[in-house]
């Protein structure tokens, strides 16, 4: 027998081994899932009732409050993204894998971005029917979302990572992470909104591919380094 | 010896020069020890010393302030991926999940160390750590000794050369700490080699024990 | 030379300690200098009559907020590639007078634009993304403060003030980028479209602000050092001294 096991870590292995995981976990608990969808809900249908329901107003506002609506869910969704796993040790055996960190944190960012983003995202025409968008502002609407969210994931992720273990939780998550939200926030909004106005909704949803893009390239890398600097 | 972990180098595992320090106190520095296959180093002092700072700058989850480890000769950070290939490590934390039961518990943990394991192989391990019965409830509903347990069972499957241990016997019964000795043994005399911070007395039947005082 | 002698924290400490105040003093003579040419010797803008005299604090430090971030950004890189102390308690100490200049780039923005657009504050790309600036060294602040032990603080700010670069060239780029209220830059590397006196006042203005970053980051460096280092020999040599 060979004395030195050859690595049988590789990127695939700890993504999927990440998402299979998160994602049987959220399943044995869809309680949390839940709460946040219902969260998006409640607070897409405060705005009609705080500021009027006349339905050029609702139509005006819609975009921006179903964006704003689904930043806020996915932020609540992040404080549970590590914070468990840094409680009991799995991120120290995950740190310690020899999958690299790359794969693992990706994993969790899809699962996390599975159970709260995707779920917002299929909603949201739902909620855009309330606010009496046009069916091709619903669809423009959900692909922005479908496309933003999962960069608010992993901004989010990257946050959540940075804040393990440090006082003022959720306060300080807060501070760190929603400013780094508003670009995703602007185009995000942008495209509906300019599909509403009769704009081409093109150049925003670019921008946010763009935004998805370097997103995917940079942020899981700086997850891995977070969660590094967080176990020692 | 004719064991699984035979290698080239005898010292598999070199620590130089190591130093650390936590905030503004030194815990240890110049330290320096070899382990060969089929050796237990057993870390010992007082608490608060820095036991478990030392077999954490091992592992590479804590960054030392100063020296080198050297995996099979070779400076840990050069390929971290191998020697971590090669480590188990167990810290105070169970790194359970809670509502998993102890199958799924196992099976994951050994898929993230990259161990292919089938489930036959995982349920003889529990059994043989005697949670059998109890394999298929959440971890949550476990005792602390059966959550150990599995941690048991993981390091029995894990085909790790090195073992890491902190504290191993805790919250162990007579049982249990047979049974841990006996995985030691086994894993010992298959030129396994162990780095434990214990205040326990190991005993395995085969292998070299050591000891490492820090003051 | 060594050049690796100042990157020791004690050696450092004399070194900022005399340096220091010649800032100061050169900041205070540049910004009397620069104020006497902006308020004083510069003509009254044609368009905009004399609210544009903002400028000569409104653009120096808005140049300073986004400057001293970058420093701070590359201080921080350093300090994750190569475990450097000093260098992650010099992005310590710059970071609250980015702060400072970025607030002061906004309020002073704020005040010429009432005169000008009619109103304090509009969300257009530049002000917003300079408002983010402003929560990024806030967040970097928060995060560097918010652990036990100060060297996890400074990793994990280092993190944040690495992945908030981004925000900067969105600053910069922002009024070519986009169709916005606020104007396009005066100076540019092809001319200027400005007097020759605004110019020279701006640019005075600026130094003195670069002036007052660097010493103001040295006086709060000596402190973080003390403090870090209160437990060594050199440091307590000095106290009983």
């Amino acid at each position: 027998m060979n004395s030195v096991p050859q690595a049988p870590g590789s990127f695939s292995g700890g993504f999927a081994w990440a998402m299979a995981r998160d994602l049987r976990l959220a399943w044995r608990h869809p309680d949390e899932a839940v709460l946040t969808v219902a969260f998006f809900v409640l607070v897409a249908s405060l705005f009609p009732l705080g500021i009027g329901a006349e339905p050029q107003l609702l139509q005006r506002i819609g975009p921006g409050v179903i964006w704003v609506g689904a930043l806020l869910a996915a932020f609540l969704a992040l404080p549970g993204l590590f914070a468990a796993d840094y409680a009991d040790g799995s991120l120290e055996q995950m740190t310690l894998s020899p999958h690299p960190a790359l794969g693992w944190a990706g994993g969790k960012i899809a699962a996390h971005w599975i159970v709260s983003g995707l779920p917002l995202t299929l909603l949201s025409p739902l909620i855009g029917l309330q606010y009496g968008l046009t069916p091709d502002t619903l669809l423009v609407q959900a692909l922005s979302l479908a496309i933003g969210t999962p960069v608010l994931s992993l901004l989010g992720g990257a946050c959540a990572a940075l804040a393990l273990g440090a006082r003022g939780g959720g306060m300080l998550l807060a501070l760190l992470a929603l400013p780094l939200f508003v670009p995703v926030l602007i185009f995000g909004a942008g495209a509906a909104e300019a599909q509403a106005t009769g704009l081409s909704p093109a150049p925003h949803l670019s921008l946010l591919a763009a935004a998805l893009i370097a997103a995917l390239v940079g942020l899981p890398w700086a997850v891995g380094a977070a969660v590094r600097i967080a176990v020692d | 010896m004719t064991g699984k972990h035979r290698s080239g180098t005898p010292d598999v595992l070199q620590v130089r020069d190591l130093a650390c320090r936590r905030g503004p106190a030194l815990l240890f520095s110049g330290l320096g020890f070899e382990v060969a296959g089929g050796e237990l180093l057993c870390v010992r002092g007082p608490n608060g010393c820095g036991k478990t700072t030392l077999l954490r700058c091992v592992t590479g989850l804590t960054r030392p302030d100063e020296g080198t480890i050297l995996w099979h000769g070779e400076p840990s950070h050069v390929d971290p991926e191998r020697m971590r290939a090669g480590m188990a490590y167990a810290g105070h934390l169970p790194s359970l999940k809670d509502d998993l039961t102890a199958e799924e518990n196992l099976e994951f943990s050994l898929r993230l160390r990259g161990a292919a394991t089938t489930p036959g192989e995982r349920r003889e391990a529990l059994a043989a750590v005697g949670l059998d019965k109890r394999r298929r409830i959440p971890s949550r509903r476990l005792s602390a000794g059966q959550r150990r347990r599995i941690g048991l069972a993981r390091l029995a499957l894990d085909p790790a050369e090195l073992w890491i241990l902190d504290e191993p016997l805790t919250a162990l019964d007579d049982a249990g700490q047979a049974l841990f000795t006996e995985l030691l043994d086994r894993h010992l005399a298959a030129g396994g080699l162990a780095l434990a911070a214990t205040h326990h007395r190991l005993a395995p039947a085969s292998g070299v024990v050591r000891e490492l005082r820090l003051a | 030379m060594n050049w690796f002698y100042f990157s020791s924290p004690s050696t450092f400490y004399g070194l900022a300690g005399r340096l220091a105040p010649w800032c100061f003093v050169s900041a205070a003579v540049l910004a009397a200098w620069g104020l006497y040419l902006g308020l004083l010797v510069a003509p009254t803008d044609a368009q905009q009559g004399e609210v544009y005299r903002v400028i000569f604090i409104h653009v120096p430090t808005a140049w300073m907020s986004m400057f001293l971030y970058f420093i701070m950004a590359c201080y921080c890189g350093l300090t994750l590639v190569f475990n450097t102390r000093l260098s992650a308690m010099m992005a310590r100490a710059i970071a609250p007078t980015g702060a400072m200049f970025t607030f002061v780039a906004l309020w002073t923005g704020s005040f010429w634009g009432r005169p000008t657009w009619g109103t304090y504050w509009v969300w257009d790309a530049r002000l917003t993304s300079e408002l983010v600036l402003l929560f990024l060294y806030f967040g970097y602040i928060a995060l560097a403060n918010a652990f036990e032990d100060p060297r996890r603080g400074d990793r994990a700010a280092a993190l944040l003030a690495l992945i908030g670069v981004v925000n900067l060239p969105i600053i910069y780029f922002s009024v070519q980028w986009w169709n916005t209220l606020h104007q396009g830059s005066s100076v540019n590397f092809k001319g200027t479209s400005m007097h020759v006196t605004m110019l020279t006042g701006m640019l005075v203005m600026s130094f003195a602000a670069w002036m007052y970053a660097i010493g103001a980051a040295l006086v709060r460096v000596r402190s973080i050092i003390l403090e870090r280092e209160r437990r060594t020999q050199w440091v307590r040599e000095l106290k009983a001294a």
